[in-house]
C-alpha cells in the first residue's frame, strides 16, 4: 500500500491513470471513516488536498466553478455564500465545525450518498460536473453523474476537478431534517432555488431517493401560477398543491433513520416552508 | 508497510519509519509519536475527541491519513499548555477548564480545549449560540455541557484581560 | 513511555475541605492530556489483541476454523472457548455468560475468538480469517414470547419474576374511584460513555497476571477472571486505569479475561481497544421495558392502590438484570403514598443483546410510567398535576410498597415545590438554530408551540435486598502528610477529590496522596455504582482518618503529658485547647499512622414473596421542570429549559454536584428524544456514534438548579445522599410529559421519534 502526494492536477492524474484502482483522498470525511472501521481494504492512496487548481472558486460571467477540494467551511464564506446561498446554508449543516473544516465538494460529489448535504442544492443549481484524467476531460450533469447509491460515473483513473453552478438572482433556502440538532445524517432535505430572470423554481430533495431529485412537476406548477411581475405571494392553495407535488415526487424508503411515510410528509413542510420564505406568506 | 515521512508535531520534527499506510494521525500520535492526548471515542469523526489543528484548521485526527499530513504543522493538547512538561503553566483555556469544574472522566476534555482555543482565537467575544455551535462536534457525556460553557467564558474574559 | 502510575498527588493550591467546590487532583492531567486513561496504555514489546464476535443473535456453532489466522505472519495466539483453563462462564449476580461461545450464541455480537498479534490491523485480518460455520437459528426476541419460549439458556428464560402486594387488595372494590390506565414503553438506551473498552494485560514472572482495566468495581471483576483464568486471586492483580466514563457499562466485564488469557498465552504484554462499533456490542445496554399501570384514586386526588405489570427485556445473559427488576418494583408508584399495591416485575432472558445496569438502574423505566399516569390521573380528575403530586407525597414515617417506613430524610413536597415554584428564565428564541430542528433551519417562530411539565422520581441509594456491602479504605499520615488507599473507582465523578477534601477535614493536613488503585494493595470498595460511593467509600475514607486522627492525638498527649480530650488538630498542627502545646504535624507524624478500616452500612433485608421486606438502605428524590419547543409537523424538538430540585442530604463539594446534576440531565434528555439503540432480529442497526444519537452542546439547554434540599440523612457520612442517579430519573419523564402538553398527544413510549408527533393523530382535545 502506498500513499501518493500529489502536488498538480496533471501528477494527480498521472498517479491514477499508473494505478486506475488508487483510491482518490482529500478531506478523508468519507474513505477514513471505512479505512478506520476496517470495512475497506486500502490498497493505494492519491492524496489531491494540496493540488492547487482544485482549491478555490471562480466566477466567470454568470458561472461559478468551484473546485473540488472546496470545504464546507469555504462554501459558508460570506463572499461565496451571497452567490450561492443554498450552498452555504446546506455546507452549514455538515457534521461538525471540524468535519466542515476538512470534507469537500467533491467529497461529497464522489460519495455520491442519497443523504449527501450539497446534492439536492446541486441538483437545483442543474450543475455540471468537471471530469479529469491523465485522457483529457469531460463535463457531466449532475444527474448523470449521480447514478444510484454511493454510485458515480467516474471511470477508472478519473477524478473531480470542481462543478459549475449558475449564479441566480432570486431567493434560497435550504432545510434539513434530522433527529438532532446538530451533527445529523438527513432524514431528508430540501432545495430551493428561485431564477427570477429565468421565471423558474428548482427544487431539489435529498434522502427521499436513491439518488438527488428535482421535483419537476411541482417546479413547473408554481412557476406558471407565481405572479413574477408584480410579486405578489401564491396563494394558500397553490402552496399546498405545491408541496403535495413536492412529496409525491419523493420515492423513499424505510431505514433506522426514518420511514418512508416520515419522509415523505416532512418534505411536503419543507416545501410549503421553503416556498413561504422565498415568496412571502400566502394570500387566501 | 509505507515509506518513511515527517510529521512535524507540536513544533517537534518526527519522523515515522515503520508506519502502514492505512494508519490514522490519530493512530500516529497515540501509538508512534507517545503523545496520546488526542482521544479515540469513535474514530468515525463524530465525537470530535480526536480534534487537532492541522496547519490552520481543525480537524479530527481520526479522519486523517498519517502520511498525507506529512510535513505538515500538527496542533495536539500537548501542545496548548507553553513547556508544561518543564514547569512551565496552562494555556487560559485549560486553567479555566480545571477552574470551572468542566472536567469529569476528561475523556472529551483534549478534543474540546482545541475547540475552544481555536473558537477564541477566531471570536473574543462568543455568545452562548455561537459557543454551542463550534463545540456542537465534541460530544460530551459526563457534564451536560453546563460546565463546559462556564469555562469558555472564563477564558474568553482571562484572554480578554490578557490583551488589555 | 512506560505504564503510568495512577498515584495521584494534589491538594497544594489551597486546603478546601468538605463543602467546598475543592479542584480534581487530576484536573491538570486531564487537561494537559498526561491523564492515562485505559486506552492510552503502552509497553515495550506489547501486541494487540482483537475479538470476533458472532454476526448472529442465535446459532448452533458447528466449528471454528482458526488456522488460516494462525498461519498469518504477526499473529502470535488465536483461542477459542477450548482454551479457558478455569470457569468457562461469568457474571455478576449468576455466572451465566461464556468467557468465549463453545457450541451456541446467544447475542449478536458474543465473543467466539480472541487473537494477539503485533499491529492491530493484523489483528483486524486475522479475525476475518477465522472461519466459523454457524448454524443460524431463529432468535427469540420478543420478551412477551420468553417465558413460555423453550429455554434458550439451561437456566432458562425468566430472569426473575417479583410479584409485590401490598396493604388491603380489595382497597379499589369500590365505584366512586377514579381509574386510569395505561400502557408504556422505554427503548433501549446506551451508556455510551466516551472512553472505549481497553487495557492492558502483562504476564508476571509468578505465573500470574498483572491488569490495567477501566472498570467500577475492581475486586468483583477480578475475582471473576481469576475463576476463570483457573488462578488464585492473588495471582489475578488489577489495577484501575484511566477510566472515560461508566454510567453502568463497566460493571460486568468485557476484554479483561480475553487480555489476561492472550498475555498468559503469549507470554507478552496484550492491549486491547474497542473501537466505538464494537464497544456498543461489548457492554450491557439499559433494559427497554414495557410498562402497564392502572391507578385508583378518591374524587379529592388521594390515591388509593396502583395496579402494575412490568416486562423488562434482559438480553441474553443475566448481569445484574435481578437487582434491575426489583428496583423497578419497589419503585413503581414514585414517591407518593399508596397504601395499596400490586406490583409484578418481570425480567426475561432473550437473544436481544444483554441488559444491566445505567445509571437509574429501573427506575427510570417505572419513573416516565407512573409519572405520565399522574398527569393522566390530574386530567380525569380536574385537578393540578402539581397539587396532585403534593397531595400524595411522601414524608418520612411513610410506608413505601415494599412496607418499609422512611426512617431517613425524603423531602419529597418540598423537592417539588422548590421546582414547580422556581421562575423560568426561558426566552423565545430569535435564531431559527435555537428552535426545533437546530442547524438545520427548519422552523420558522409560528412553527413552533411551547409546553412544559413536571415530573417526580425517586429510588433507592445503595445495595439492597440484604446485600452484605462494604468498603475498606486505609489512612497513613507520615510526615505531616496523608495517603488515601482506597479501591473506589474514579469513573469521573470525582471521589478522588471527596476523598482528599475529606482527609483534609478530618485531619486538618494539606497535602493528601491518592494511593494507586489496585487490587493488591486494599481490599473491595464495592462498585462505583448506586449512587453509593460518597457514603461507602467516602464513608471508609472518614473512618480510616478519624482512627488516625485518634491514635496521633493518644500519641501526641502520651508523648507531651497532655490529655487527649484537650487536644485538636488545626491547620497542620497538634495543639492543646488550654495549654501552650502547639507542634507540627510533620514532627509527630514521623513514625507514621496508620488505620485500615472496613465500612459497613447498617444491614438490610430481602424482600419476602410479596415483595414486602426493609430491603433499602436511604432514598432520594429528585424533580424536574421541562420546557420545550416542538414542531409539530415535522415531530422535531427543542429542550429549552430544565430546572431541577434535588434531596442531597448535604453538598460536599458544589461544583462537583451540579456536574452531577447536569450531567444526568443530559442523559435523561437523550433518553427522552433522540437515544436508542434499535434492533431488527436481535442485531443492532445503528452501533455508531452516526445514529446513536447523544445529546451535543446544540441539543442540551442550562440546567438550572431550584433547590438543593440539605436535609441531612441520618446514618450518611456528613449527612451527604449520593446524588448521581435521581438527575436521570425525573428528567425524561418531565421532558415527554411537556412534549404532551404542548401537542395534546398521548406519546407512551420514549424516545419520542420525529414521526412519533408528525405522523400522529391528534388526541382529542389537543393541540392541533
Amino acid at each position: 500500500m502506498t500513499v501518493t502526494i500529489a502536488r498538480t492536477l496533471n501528477a494527480a492524474c498521472a498517479a491514477l491513470a499508473a494505478d486506475p484502482g488508487a483510491l482518490v483522498l482529500a478531506g478523508g470525511t468519507d474513505l477514513m471513516v471505512e479505512v478506520n472501521r476496517g470495512g475497506r481494504t486500502v490498497g493505494d492512496v492519491v492524496v489531491i488536498d494540496r493540488v492547487p487548481e482544485l482549491q478555490g472558486w471562480d466566477r466567470e460571467g454568470d458561472v461559478l466553478r468551484l473546485g473540488a477540494s472546496l470545504t464546507y467551511a469555504e462554501m459558508a464564506d460570506p463572499a461565496l455564500a451571497s452567490l450561492v446561498p443554498a450552498l452555504a446554508q446546506a455546507a452549514r449543516t455538515v457534521g461538525s465545525p471540524q468535519i466542515r473544516a476538512a470534507g469537500t465538494i467533491g467529497g461529497n460529489l464522489a460519495t455520491a450518498s442519497p443523504a449527501g448535504d450539497t446534492l439536492p442544492v446541486l441538483a437545483a443549481l442543474d450543475a455540471e460536473v468537471e471530469i479529469r484524467s491523465h485522457q483529457g476531460h469531460r463535463t457531466v450533469p449532475l444527474d448523470e453523474f449521480v447514478i444510484g447509491v454511493k454510485a458515480n460515473d467516474l471511470a477508472p483513473g478519473e477524478l473531480i476537478a470542481a462543478v459549475r453552478v449558475p449564479v441566480l438572482d432570486g431567493p434560497q433556502e435550504f432545510l434539513k431534517v434530522g433527529p438532532r440538532n446538530a451533527m445529523v445524517i438527513s432524514v431528508a432535505s430540501l432545495a430551493l432555488v428561485v431564477d427570477r430572470v429565468g421565471r423558474t423554481v428548482r427544487v431539489g430533495l435529498g434522502s427521499v431517493a436513491p439518488v438527488p431529485l428535482r421535483a419537476i412537476e411541482a417546479e413547473v406548477m408554481i412557476a406558471a401560477r407565481l405572479d413574477w411581475a408584480g410579486g405578489r405571494s401564491p396563494t394558500i392553495h397553490d402552496v399546498e398543491r405545491f408541496a403535495e407535488l413536492v412529496a409525491d415526487a419523493t420515492r423513499p424508503i424505510d431505514d433506522h433513520r426514518g420511514s418512508a411515510d416520515y419522509r415523505r410528509h416532512s418534505v411536503g413542510v419543507l416545501a410549503r416552508r421553503a416556498l413561504v420564505r422565498a415568496f412571502g406568506e400566502p394570500t387566501p | 508497510m509505507t515509506g518513511p515521512y515527517g510529521l512535524t508535531v507540536n513544533g517537534r520534527r518526527y519522523e515515522v519509519v515503520d508506519g502502514w499506510a492505512g494508519e490514522s494521525l490519530l493512530f500516529v500520535l497515540r501509538e508512534r509519536l507517545g503523545l496520546p492526548g488526542s482521544k479515540n471515542a469513535c474514530e468515525e469523526g463524530e465525537c470530535g475527541s480526536c480534534t487537532v489543528r492541522l496547519d490552520d484548521r481543525l480537524v479530527c485526527s481520526c479522519l486523517v491519513l498519517a502520511a498525507a499530513a506529512a510535513d505538515r504543522s500538527v496542533t495536539t493538547v500537548e501542545g496548548l499548555s507553553a513547556g508544561h512538561e518543564t514547569g512551565g503553566s496552562l494555556s487560559d483555556v485549560q486553567q479555566a477548564f480545571v477552574d470551572a469544574g468542566a472536567v469529569q472522566c476528561g475523556f472529551c476534555t483534549p478534543g474540546l480545549l482545541m475547540a475552544v482555543d481555536d473558537l477564541l482565537d477566531h471570536d473574543p467575544d462568543p455568545n452562548d449560540l455561537t459557543v454551542r455551535e463550534a463545540i456542537s462536534g465534541n460530544l460530551c457525556r459526563c457534564t451536560g455541557y453546563g460546565r463546559i460553557l462556564d469555562a469558555v467564558d472564563r477564558a474568553a474574559l482571562a484572554r480578554r484581560e490578557a490583551r488589555t | 513511555m512506560s505504564v503510568v502510575s495512577t498515584t495521584l498527588a494534589g491538594g497544594r493550591t489551597r486546603a478546601a475541605g468538605i463543602g467546598e467546590s475543592a479542584p480534581r487532583p487530576d484536573g491538570v492531567p486531564k487537561v494537559t492530556g498526561e491523564f492515562a486513561f485505559s486506552s492510552d496504555l503502552w509497553h515495550d514489546r506489547m501486541l494487540w489483541g482483537g475479538t470476533l464476535r458472532s454476526p448472529h443473535p442465535s446459532a448452533r456453532i458447528r466449528s471454528v476454523d482458526i488456522g488460516p489466522a494462525v498461519a498469518m505472519t504477526g499473529v502470535h495466539a488465536v483461542l477459542t472457548h477450548e482454551d479457558v483453563p478455569g470457569a468457562a462462564t461469568y457474571g455478576l449476580d449468576h455466572p451465566d455468560q461464556p468467557v468465549l461461545a463453545a457450541d451456541v450464541v446467544r447475542y449478536g455480537g458474543e465473543p467466539v475468538a480472541i487473537v494477539a498479534a503485533d499491529h492491530p490491523e493484523t489483528v483486524r485480518r486475522a479475525l476475518a480469517a477465522i472461519v466459523v460455520d454457524y448454524e443460524i437459528a431463529e432468535p427469540l426476541v420478543d420478551p412477551s414470547l420468553a417465558e413460555a419460549a423453550p429455554p434458550i439458556h439451561p437456566d432458562g428464560n425468566l430472569l426473575r419474576r417479583i410479584h409485590l402486594r401490598h396493604g388491603d387488595p380489595t382497597a379499589a372494590d369500590r365505584h366512586d374511584l377514579v381509574v386510569v390506565e395505561g400502557t408504556y414503553e422505554v427503548g433501549i438506551q446506551d451508556q455510551a460513555f466516551l472512553g472505549p473498552e481497553s487495557g492492558l494485560a502483562v504476564p508476571a514472572e509468578d505465573g500470574g497476571v498483572e491488569l490495567y482495566v477501566a472498570t467500577q468495581w475492581l475486586h468483583v471483576d477480578r475475582d471473576q477472571v481469576a475463576a476463570c483464568l483457573g488462578l488464585d486471586p492473588e495471582l489475578v492483580r488489577l489495577t484501575l486505569a484511566g477510566v472515560g466514563g461508566a454510567f453502568g457499562a463497566r460493571e460486568d466485564l468485557s476484554l479483561h479475561v480475553h487480555l489476561c488469557l492472550l498475555a498468559l498465552r503469549t507470554g507478552r504484554p496484550v492491549k486491547m481497544v474497542y473501537g466505538r462499533e464494537e464497544s456498543f456490542h461489548g457492554h450491557v445496554h439499559r433494559h427497554p421495558a414495557k410498562l402497564w399501570y392502572r391507578h385508583h384514586a378518591e374524587a379529592d386526588g388521594t390515591l388509593v392502590r396502583v395496579e402494575a405489570r412490568l416486562l423488562f427485556d434482559g438480553g441474553s445473559y443475566a448481569s445484574s438484570s435481578g437487582a434491575v427488576i426489583a428496583n423497578a418494583t419497589c419503585f413503581a408508584a414514585g414517591p407518593y403514598r399508596v397504601p395499596s399495591a400490586d406490583v409484578e416485575g418481570v425480567v426475561v432472558r432473550t437473544n436481544n443483546p444483554p441488559c444491566g445496569a445505567m445509571r437509574g438502574f429501573g427506575a427510570v423505566q417505572t419513573c416516565m410510567a407512573h409519572e405520565a399516569q399522574m398527569d393522566r390521573l390530574a386530567v380525569a380528575l380536574g385537578m393540578d398535576p402539581v397539587d396532585l403530586r403534593l397531595h400524595n407525597a411522601l414524608a418520612p414515617g411513610d410506608r413505601l410498597l415494599t412496607g418499609q417506613v422512611v426512617t431517613g430524610a425524603l423531602p419529597v413536597a418540598e423537592v417539588i415545590r422548590t421546582c414547580a415554584g422556581s421562575p423560568s428564565a426561558a426566552v423565545r428564541p430569535d435564531e431559527p438554530m435555537s428552535r426545533p430542528g437546530g442547524a438545520g433551519r427548519t422552523a420558522d417562530a409560528t412553527h413552533v408551540i411551547r409546553g412544559e411539565a413536571l415530573a417526580v422520581g425517586f429510588k433507592n441509594l445503595m445495595f439492597s435486598e440484604g446485600f452484605d456491602d462494604f468498603s475498606e479504605a486505609r489512612c497513613e499520615l507520615q510526615d505531616g502528610v496523608a495517603t488515601i488507599t482506597c479501591a473506589c473507582a474514579e469513573v469521573g465523578q470525582g471521589f478522588v477529590t471527596l476523598a482528599q477534601q475529606i482527609a483534609r477535614e478530618v485531619l486538618s493536613v494539606e497535602e493528601v496522596v491518592l494511593a494507586p488503585i489496585e487490587t493488591a494493595t486494599i481490599g473491595s470498595a464495592g462498585s462505583t455504582s448506586a449512587s453509593r460511593q460518597t457514603w461507602m467509600s467516602g464513608g471508609a475514607v472518614q473512618m480510616a482518618c478519624e482512627e488516625v486522627r485518634t491514635t496521633l492525638l493518644v500519641r501526641v498527649a502520651a508523648e507531651y503529658d497532655v490529655p487527649v480530650d484537650d487536644l485538636v488538630l488545626v491547620d497542620g498542627r497538634v495543639c492543646s485547647l488550654s495549654g501552650p502545646l502547639d507542634v507540627d504535624m510533620t514532627a509527630v507524624t514521623i513514625e507514621p499512622v496508620t488505620a485500615d478500616v472496613v465500612h459497613r452500612h447498617p444491614p438490610t433485608s430481602p424482600l419476602d414473596a410479596d415483595g414486602q421486606g426493609n430491603a433499602h438502605v436511604s432514598f432520594a428524590v429528585s424533580a424536574h421542570r421541562a420546557i420545550v419547543d416542538v414542531d409539530p409537523d415535522l415531530g422535531l424538538v427543542k429542550v429549552v429549559e430544565l430546572t431541577t430540585s434535588q434531596d442531597v442530604g448535604r453538598i460536599l463539594n458544589p461544583i462537583q454536584a451540579l456536574g452531577q446534576l447536569e450531567g444526568g440531565a443530559a442523559q435523561g434528555l437523550g433518553l427522552a428524544v433522540m437515544e436508542e439503540v434499535q434492533l431488527v432480529d436481535g442485531r443492532i442497526r445503528n452501533a455508531s456514534f452516526t445514529d446513536y444519537l447523544v445529546p451535543t452542546a446544540l441539543d442540551m439547554p442550562p440546567v438550572g438548579v431550584a433547590a438543593l434540599i440539605e436535609q441531612p440523612e441520618p446514618g450518611a457520612p456528613f449527612g451527604a445522599k449520593g446524588i448521581g442517579e435521581p438527575p436521570t430519573i425525573s428528567s425524561t419523564a418531565a421532558i415527554v410529559a411537556a412534549i404532551r402538553e404542548a401537542t395534546g398527544l398521548d406519546l407512551p413510549r420514549v424516545p419520542v421519534r420525529p414521526a412519533d408527533i408528525a405522523l400522529a393523530d391528534v388526541a382529542p382535545g389537543g393541540a392541533r
